[in-house]
This record gives structure tokens, sequence and C-alpha cells, in this order.
């Protein structure tokens, strides 16, 4: 599993720096793949160091009273630490799927929107308008009322 | 040796980054509780070297050898990998913004970016947005309800506010016509009267506003209300897990402080006498200041104001805002 880890970032590795050598036009820039993914991993590793620097204090394997969850110092706790919680949680993660999805089709209009002139703007206020009436519906229906 | 080359000035850069920040983070820890205390009237840590400045220190190291506790009933890998989600997607989340103006170094060009590419906001919002795993995983693995019901408040708060830095990040776009963050900054070069949050004075607002609830600071903290949900998602955790959270958090300030300057406040761009790289860092160093400063100075709210605030108060605003600036704009 290791090798083959190895191997695929080896390989995509070289792929990126041949393309580099070659100064082709692809259709992700490759610097930033390259410079991202360095990022990232590096990013990775530091909390990992961070988290490997409890080996220098104190190590113990706890007690049963130290090990348990949090309950507010009450033995034998009431429920189910997995238990069901509010239905409102549900929705409105479901809501801004909805208008996250509106956002991210927003962004090339919004770029392009001196090139596209009036017809842009006729046709994305059409399709904010169809989104804004679903937040007032969602208001009405009080997806959104706590208590 | 031309594509080693890059790779090397790329890892260099990126070490730099990752150390400057977490070092930053752990300096804004210190200021934090000192600026707090002045603002209270008291003196805040003082006995740990002069004016206390080796309170840093002596955190650090208990911090770095503390006990590691694992609660028995976690669901163990989950709960072990979560706190390092916060701080690598807050760090990554910085290829993509531009710090500096170009600088020359030993006669070499020095571009202090990452990874320039032309989508960066893209780019940063969405890195930073992967950051929302940390405590939703954090809250569910610990099987305790005052983690989970935190998990939830904090997802749902970060899901919310994402739709309005989107929506209030779009009317500025507009009018630059560009989602890079280097062009966004050359956009306001012409000095003070340049800045956007003259010309798009309720985006700014409403991305302050957005800023302060994305990274769960003083008046949207429901995360960390002691009388609700003890400590939230991190309620199990201690030691050094503990302190990825922290870290997560504190970079993530430092992001947004960037963002704001970059996008509202004329970034690396020289103000009168002022050098570029210094006026930023005045910049960035208010907006820390005034995250801290919120945070004496208001209580916080409750979830359901918090939730009224976003959907009825703040999107309809920023989609308003994007109507006006497209009728004025055309």
């Amino acid at each position: 599993m290791k090798l083959f880890f190895f191997t695929f970032v080896s390989s995509n590795l070289r792929y990126y720096i041949q393309h580099l050598k070659r100064r082709e036009d692809p259709r992700v820039s490759l610097e930033f793949v390259l410079a991202a993914s360095i990022t990232f991993i590096l990013a990775i590793l530091l909390p990992t160091i961070f988290l490997l620097t409890k080996n220098l204090g104190p190590n113990t394997k706890g007690n049963r009273a130290k090990n348990l969850a949090y309950e507010s110092g009450v033995s034998k706790s009431f429920g189910d630490g997995q238990g069901k919680f509010n239905v409102k949680f549900y929705l409105v993660a479901i809501i801004f799927v909805l208008f996250d999805v509106e956002i991210i089709f927003l962004f090339p209009w919004a770029v392009n929107v001196r090139e596209l002139g009036w017809f842009g703007i006729f046709e994305m206020f059409t399709f904010m308008f169809l989104l804004a009436s679903g937040l007032i519906y969602i208001y009405k229906i009080k997806a959104l009322k706590w208590q | 040796m031309g594509e080693m080359a890059i790779v090397i000035e790329t890892v260099i850069k990126a070490i730099t980054v990752l150390a400057v920040v977490a070092g930053m983070a752990a300096f804004a820890t210190y200021i934090e509780r000192k600026v707090l205390a002045f603002m209270q009237r008291r003196l805040g840590p003082m006995h740990v070297g002069p004016h206390g400045i080796l309170q840093l220190a002596a955190d650090g190291i208990k911090l770095f050898t503390k006990e590691d506790i694992v609660p028995q009933n976690s669901i163990k890998p989950i709960f072990k990998i979560a706190p390092v989600i916060a701080p690598a997607s807050a760090f990554t989340a910085m290829a993509a913004v531009p710090f500096f103006p170009e600088f020359t170094l030993f006669g070499y060009t020095v571009h202090p970016i990452i990874a320039d590419i032309n989508v960066g906001i893209l780019f940063v919002m969405g890195v930073a947005s992967v950051g929302m795993y940390a405590p939703l995983l954090a809250g569910m693995s610990s099987v305790n309800k005052w983690a989970l019901l935190g998990a939830a408040r904090t997802v749902i708060q970060l899901l919310s506010f994402e739709v309005v830095t989107g929506l209030s990040i779009l009317a500025p776009l507009m009018m630059i016509g560009s989602l890079s963050l280097i062009d966004i900054n050359d956009y306001q070069m012409g000095g003070v009267g340049s800045w956007l949050a003259w010309k798009q004075p309720l985006a700014f607002v409403l991305f302050m506003i957005a800023g302060f609830a994305e990274t769960n600071r003083t008046p949207f903290d429901l995360i960390e209300v002691e009388s609700e949900v003890v400590s939230g998602y991190a309620t199990d955790y201690s030691g050094m897990r503990w302190g990825l959270f922290f870290v997560g958090e504190y970079a993530n300030m430092i992001t947004v402080s960037f963002l704001v300057s970059i996008i509202f406040l004329g970034g690396y761009n020289p103000i009168w006498f002022i050098p570029g790289g210094l006026a930023i860092l005045l910049k960035i160093s208010f907006f820390i200041f005034l995250f801290l400063w919120v945070r004496a100075a208001w209580p916080h709210v409750r979830p359901d104001q918090l939730m009224w605030l976003c959907w009825k108060v703040l999107m309809p605003l920023a989609l308003l805002n994007i109507l006006l600036t497209g009728i004025v704009l055309i």
C-alpha cells in the first residue's frame, strides 16, 4: 500500500515536472498543482510533528476515571453520546447546499458581467429571482425559525 | 535544473509561510491575553519574563509535553485525525494568498505567493471551508453529548456564513472582473481613494461580519459557550490535540485579515510614504486587534439570533448589493 502510494506520488511528480520543462499550456496550471500539493504535504506534516511531541512528556495509559467522556461528573450518564438531535440542523445544511451551488454558478458570471451586458444581467437576475422566491418559501414554512 | 529550482523555491516559500504563521498564531495568544487584560483594567500575564513575554514559551512547553488522553468510548482513528484537519486546511489555504509586494533578494526577484493561480480567491475559500470537517468529525467521534451539540452548532454556523461570504464577495469581483488576488490588489493601486471599501461599503461590512463568524470569534463564538455546551466539539480534547484546533483558529484569523486587507483596503500597495510591505502589516495588525477589541466589547449572540442574522438580514442584503452593483455597472 505504502509502495503503491509512493509510486503514485512520484509518477505524478515526474509528469508535472516534464510538463514544466516543455512549458505547455495545460488545462490546470501544473506549477500551481505542484505548489499546492507541496504546501498541503507540509501543512499535514507540521501538525503531525506537533502531535508527536507528546512523547516528551509523561506517557501513561491513564486510568478508568480519566478516560471517561466528560459528562459533568455524572457517573452514570443519561442518554447516548451519538443520539438524535434536532432535525433543523440537517435542514440548514440542505438549504446551504442549494445556495452554495447558486454562488458557484454566480462566480463566472460576476467575472464576465461587463462583457455579457444587459443580456447577462437579465438572465442572472431571473435565476436569482427564482432562488430568492425559494428563500421566501423557506421563510414561509418557518424552516429557519428556532423554537 | 530549471524545474528543480521551482520545486526548491516553492518548498522554501511554503516552509517560511508555515513557520511565520505558526509563530504569529502563538504570539497572537499572548497579544490576546494582554489586550483583553488592558481593556478590563488588569495587567494580564506578568510573572514569566519581562511583561510576561516568556509566557508564550511556558505555555508552549506545557502544551507540547502534556499527556495525551483519548476517551475510551470515542471512535479512536477519527478522534485522532480530526484536529490535524483544522491547521492543515488553514495553512493550505494560504498557498494562494499574496502576502507582500515583490522584492529582490540577492539579485533574485521573489514573488511572495506560493501558487500564483488565476482563481486565487476561489481556492482560498474552498480550501479554508474544508476546515469545517475538523469540528464535525471531532464532535461526532468524541461520543459525548456536549461535543455532539457543539459540533452541530459549529457546522450550521460555518455553513450559513459561507453563503454570506460568497455572496458579499461577488459584488467587488463584478467590478474587478478577475478572481486573482494579485489582480484585485492591482485594481486598487491609486492610493487610499481607490480602495474598494469606499465603492463597496456594504460588501465590506458583510464580509467582515461573515469573517468573524467563519473564524468563530466573539459575537458568534457559540461553540464555546461554557454555560451551554462546555467547550463544544473540543470538550474531550486536551493537550496538543486541543492546541491544534487553536492554531487552526488563529491561522484562519490571519487569513481573513489578509483577505480583507487585500480585497477591500488596498492590499500591499504603498500609501503615501509608507512602503507596501509595511502597509499590509499595519492593516492585518489592525484587523487582529479588531478581533480582540470586539471580543472585549461585545457579548455573544444566541444561536437563533445568529440564524436570523444570517438568513434574514445579511443574505438579502448581499443579494441586494449584487443587484445594485450589476445595474450600476452596466
